[in-house]
């Protein structure tokens, strides 16, 4: 809210001493947030008043241009005709006439934005100066239109300066949506008087005249959504009537164009008082008026021309016709005033604001007055805003009040609050002097008492005022006494928290994951978790695989976007495909993050009550219903995984690089993972580890298939792995090793199997064959060939034997070396290789 | 030859002739090689003072004595010579082989280069680390959540303004009542669910809003909420806590400041404004978060006795702590991925 200096200090008692810049400090002070501080001007040099005598259209332009003598006082005393001398000057706007009074920046002026003005020649003549705009004084953003001055208010050749009221500061004020009292100058300068402790005069409490019987006839069908509705009358008004040049200033500033003197009235009882008024013409309504929420069907076309379909949460009001009004929100096209209306209803009411706010989002009409009723407006300015609109239409549209005021509904009490009175200082933390919590109470408007509770409490009984609807606790009582005082002066004590037991395992973990995967040339990205379904079909999932079953966001930022995905993959390999067209061949990727997973037999979300703890049995489905959201790790890798370099050739990331890093993560986990060929996408079925901790799937690793690669315009042999973090357990190991001193005896055998038989699986059978006595296992070559035949293959491995407590004999590791080979014979068939 | 003859090589200057001739053939050896080469000539068994002592026997008694020592005296000075010599050899062998196997040490070694962490996480992490050193735990929850959590029970009316201020992704169907987390403040409302007071928490995580991604702005982004619930919480507690954080994270001078606003979940609410030296452009306040003391209503909703317990919270934003922090001037940077903005944060600083 845009808001001139000097309309707050109308009402305030501003000494000298306080300028601007201790208003702006006092407002952020009590939480006004302050967006913008403008200073209008400055102007110097020859402002002046002009009298427009005479205009040429000169037409052989593109644009239309005026070539205007403008009567600006010039004192010339040889002028014998009577006539004042004029000076020409050139000007692009046409929205002025002959006799009109204009502001003139002669030669030598300089206006906002060091913009100086000096007499030159254009469009055939010379200007003697500028004819000015409200933007060029710096007065607002309307370049419409020059500024036309309202004729008599002053005369040619006068300083303009004064009457434009350049000497003024406009803030642009931002008030926390709890207080919707402070969008109007009538609360902001109540928050100025307590900030500064300045004597306040309340707008507010302007006179209400005496008057019997109603205005027209109201009924309230709907007191829950309006508890008060009232209305006033003025007829005979001069349409054509300017707005007076103070209050247009005034708009002009807090950034609001004038319309018609009516619509300027209301606008302007809106800014001062917060309270929207709505001006029916009273030509067209037809019947009582009839407040209710609307029918199924019903529909209205809006003063903005757009026909709107209602909803019965709507609040209307109707006449004889039907709906002629969205209550609140945008009146009605039907009984608008227009530049012909001399007699008009003003009215102004109280509405729900949740109704409201629920009206103005349905039909995304975020007016002016939604903004305020939605915040709650003060139900007993109604009548004091319908007077004083009333008045300034008679006073400058020689209007008519006519006698008697509707006024249906009333103003109930918002109900009192007992606070311990010590609570304020409790909170903060701060011993406050005597009597401060009843002050503040008090200059915020609240009727204060004090009583004692049951069990001997001091307690402060206040009454909120009408307008501070948002004051239902203690705790609000206690903000306004903390606020006023200042926050600056509560001190800084660090609370004493027990002693904490550290990160929990899966935290630690989720570091020892993450750093061991950096360690090892991973470069960790974020990827939003927005995807396109279609990435499901490029991994080629068949169309019942879970992990297509996804959550879908309603309003995505990008249309195709709108899928919560149910792996991190998507997302990373679009950040692969990122830096590569950025110039990077050689990446290794990782991403820790949560996926989302919805599971098909979820329970609805229920919406438990929060005026106490929801039962257990309450909070257990919440949880339920919130889809499960495993954190994941994945890592993808392309180009060289060693780098090519001065040493030689570099290598190529494999299938075994990602296997690798999922080992990498298990390792920080503290468990070993399992491999065994796979077949799943999006993996090559040929290069796919299924990788499992104990009986548990926790992911898969490999190159990812040449089709998902092509799809995805992948570089090619991109390798890919992805873990369920959550399902790999995190072992608290407590290994206990007992290191033998004696020597081992090492064996290599070359065992020849099945080409199938997976390597892993041997060197199992191995181990269970050796037993305790084979400390160590290694594959060190792998051979296919003619001299083991086809579809075989021979793996060698290095075994390591050592007795704990005494040296092996070669006798002994031999029987060991014999018995791993059986086991391995036994297993898989394997023969030692000739 | 004559037996007079046969003595002559134990004279004098025949044994000094052979020690001479001896000494400049070592002299004359340029490396090991050519000094073994060289060694049988003159230690070997047919070198001059090996065959001068063989003459030994021939001589008479008084004479051996004197030709025995002249002898031993000769093969002994060879022998030094050539101890020496070699000594030499191989010192100036031992040098050149080593200078010979220096290499250019500048030469890059990057065959698997170090990858990075983000610094998002390395930042929560620390943040963590700071209330973990002050007692709190780390809390998570799900970034998917019940509007309920992220709502309802943080005390905002279903119908209030503050509800659109948070501008929130919904998921689907319409009345799904599940939405993007706004903030990590349902973290809060979870905890208090599940553990008596006191609690002390801090809660880092991923959050969602609907702003499209500018240079200061990004839908997804990461917050860092503490909470602190408690008899005779205060919010001089609060300030002391965020004085306490800003001096961890911007320096022993670091300061804090409050100023009044509203926030559903808090009252009073206030925003962090923090004071720091290293700040770009010079040293000044930044605004940096909110905080407040917990809502009696939040409590209530959440089963705790508000008239027994009390508490504040806080917030800040990582995105954002991060830009002003180290001057970062584009948040694009932060969430595209791009392993040029990563790598030098490198694996653990921030």
């Amino acid at each position: 809210m845009r808001v001139p200096v000097s309309w707050l200090a109308e009402h305030l008692e501003v000494g000298p001493d306080i300028g601007p810049a201790e208003l702006v400090d006092a407002l952020v002070r009590v939480g006004v947030e302050v967006d913008d501080v403008d200073e209008l001007g400055p102007v110097t040099g020859p402002l002046v008043v002009g009298k427009v005598t005479e205009i040429e259209e000169l037409t052989e332009f593109k644009k239309p241009i005026r070539y205007c003598r403008v009567e600006v006082g010039d004192i010339e005393p040889e002028s014998t005709d009577g006539k004042q001398p004029t000076r020409g000057i050139v000007c692009g706007a046409i929205n002025f006439a002959e006799g009109d009074l204009v502001v003139v920046a002669l030669p030598g002026a300089v206006l906002p934005g060091d913009f100086a003005i000096s007499a030159r020649k254009t469009y055939g003549h010379v200007s003697e100066g500028m004819i000015c705009s409200a933007r060029e004084l710096g007065l607002g953003e309307d370049h419409t239109g020059i500024l036309v001055l309202p004729r008599d208010s002053a005369s040619p050749g006068e300083d303009a300066r004064e009457g434009l009221g350049l000497d003024d500061t406009v803030l642009d004020l931002a008030p926390t949506p709890d207080r919707g009292y402070a969008l109007s100058i009538r609360g902001l300068a109540r928050e100025l008087s307590c900030a500064l402790d300045l004597p306040f005069a309340d707008p507010g409490t302007r006179e209400v005249e005496a008057t019997d019987g109603d205005t027209w006839p109201v009924s309230i069908a709907d007191p829950a959504g309006c508890d008060r509705f009232v209305l006033r009358r003025v007829t005979g008004l001069d349409a054509a009537a300017p707005t007076p040049w103070w209050m247009r200033r005034r708009l002009m500033l807090a950034g609001i164009r004038s319309i018609s003197l009516a619509v300027d009235v209301t606008n302007y009882v809106m800014l001062e008082l917060g309270q929207p008024l709505h001006a029916f013409d009273t030509g067209s309504v037809k019947g009582e008026l009839v407040v209710r929420r609307a029918e199924k069907g019903e529909k209205l076309t809006t003063l903005d021309d757009v026909v709107r379909e209602l909803d019965p949460d709507d609040i209307v009001i109707c006449d004889d016709s039907g709906v002629i009004s969205l209550a609140g929100t945008m009146g009605g096209a039907s009984t608008e005033i227009t530049p012909e209306s001399s007699d008009v209803l003003l009215e102004a009411a109280h509405w729900d604001p949740a109704s409201i706010s629920r009206t103005a989002r349905r039909h995304k009409l975020f007016s002016e007055a939604a903004k305020r009723f939605e915040r709650y407006t003060d139900p007993a300015v109604c009548a004091v805003a319908v007077d004083f609109a009333a008045r300034l239409l008679r006073d400058y549209g020689s209007g008519t009040i006519e006698g008697g005021r509707t006024d249906e509904g009333g103003v109930t009490p918002l109900p009192a609050i007992a606070m311990p009175i010590s609570l304020p200082d409790h909170t903060a933390g701060v011993r406050y002097e005597r009597g401060v919590t009843v002050r503040r109470l008090t200059q915020i408007g609240c009727k204060v008492s004090i009583d004692t509770a049951d069990d001997g409490t001091a307690l402060v009984v206040a009454e909120p005022p009408s307008w501070r609807a948002d004051l239902v606790q203690p705790a609000d009582l206690v903000e306004e006494v903390l606020r006023l005082e200042g926050y600056d002066s509560i001190p800084s004590t660090l609370p004493v928290a027990p002693a904490g037991s550290g990160l929990a395992p899966a935290q630690r973990r989720r570091r020892a994951v993450s750093r061991a995967l950096a360690e090892a040339g991973y470069v960790e990205v974020l990827p939003f978790p927005f995807v396109s379904g279609s990435v499901w079909d490029a991994f080629g999932l068949a169309h019942d695989d879970p992990r297509r079953t996804t959550s879908t966001v309603l309003n995505p930022l990008e249309a195709d976007k709108n899928e919560l995905a149910t792996m991190l993959l998507p997302g990373l390999l679009e950040t692969l495909q990122r830096n590569v067209s950025r110039g990077f061949k050689d990446l290794s990727l990782y991403h820790i993050g949560q996926v989302v997973q919805p599971n098909a037999n979820a329970p609805t979300v229920p919406d438990p009550t929060v005026a106490q703890r929801p039962s257990d049995e309450e909070i257990a489905t919440l949880e339920a219903a919130v889809p499960a959201q495993p954190l994941h790790v994945a890592a993808v890798l392309t180009g060289l995984r060693r780098r090519a370099g001065w040493w030689g050739a570099g290598e190529q990331a494999t299938w075994a690089d990602a296997i690798e890093a999922a080992r990498t993560v298990a390792a920080a986990s503290g468990v070993e993972l399992t491999v065994s060929a796979a077949d799943e996408l999006p993996w090559h079925p040929g290069r796919c580890a299924r990788l499992d901790v104990g009986e548990q799937v926790v992911g898969f690793a490999g190159e990812l298939h040449p089709k998902v690669i092509e799809a995805l315009g992948l570089p090619k042999r991109t390798v890919a792995m992805e873990l369920d973090l959550d399902a790999v357990p995190v072992a608290e190991l407590r290994p206990q090793p007992s290191v033998s001193p004696y020597p081992p005896v090492l064996l290599d055998i070359a065992l020849v199997v099945d080409d199938l038989v997976p390597a892993a699986d041997l060197a199992a059978a191995l181990r269970r064959g050796g037993g305790e006595l084979l400390e160590d296992v290694t594959l060190f070559d792998v051979y296919t060939g003619e001299q083991v035949g086809e579809g075989k293959r021979s793996l060698a491995f290095k075994l390591r034997m050592r007795d704990p407590g005494r040296t092996l004999t070669v006798e002994e590791a031999t029987e060991v070396r014999d018995a791993a080979l059986a086991a391995a014979h036994e297993s898989y068939g394997a023969t030692l290789r000739g | 030859m004559s037996k007079a003859d046969d003595t002559q090589v134990l004279t004098q200057d025949a044994l000094s002739a052979a020690v001479d001739d001896a000494t400049a053939a070592f002299a004359d050896a340029a490396d090991l090689d050519q000094l073994a080469a060289v060694k049988p000539a003159h230690l070997g068994d047919q070198a001059p003072v090996l065959l001068a002592r063989r003459q030994i026997g021939s001589l008479s008694k008084d004479e051996k004595a004197a030709a025995g020592k002249r002898v031993n005296e000769a093969r002994t000075a060879i022998q030094t010579a050539f101890d020496e010599r070699k000594a030499a050899l191989q010192a100036e062998r031992d040098e050149r082989v080593l200078r010979e196997e220096a290499v250019d040490v500048t030469l890059p070694w990057n065959r698997v280069p170090r990858g990075a962490r983000h610094p998002m996480t390395t930042l929560a992490e620390r943040i963590s680390d700071v209330f973990v050193g002050m007692g709190y735990e780390v809390a998570e929850g799900p970034e998917l959540e019940a509007e309920w959590f992220n709502f309802d029970a943080l005390n905002f009316g279903k119908d209030h303004p503050a509800r659109q201020m948070q501008d929130t992704f919904y998921v689907e169907p319409q009345d799904s009542r599940l939405v993007l987390r706004t903030h990590t403040s349902p973290v809060q409302a979870r905890t208090l669910l599940h553990r008596a007071p006191p609690v002390y928490v801090v809660c880092p995580g991923r959050t969602y809003r609907t702003d499209e991604l500018d240079s200061t702005h990004t839908p997804v982004f990461h917050q860092v909420e503490g909470l602190a619930v408690d008899k005779g919480i205060t919010m001089a507690n609060l300030k002391g806590t965020l004085d306490a954080f800003a001096r961890a994270m911007f320096g022993e001078k670091s300061e804090t400041r409050l100023r009044p606003h509203f926030f559903p979940f808090t009252e009073p609410s206030a925003e962090v404004d923090v004071w720091f030296e290293e700040k770009k452009g010079g040293p000044g306040w930044v605004e940096w978060g909110g905080c407040g003391m917990v809502n009696p209503n939040v409590l209530r909703a959440c089963g705790v006795d508000p008239d027994v317990y009390s508490g504040f919270a806080f917030g800040m934003g990582l995105e954002r702590t991060l830009q002003f922090r180290n001057g970062i001037p584009d948040m694009r940077d932060m969430v595209e991925g791009d392993v040029r903005f990563t790598m030098p944060f490198g694996v653990e600083a921030s």
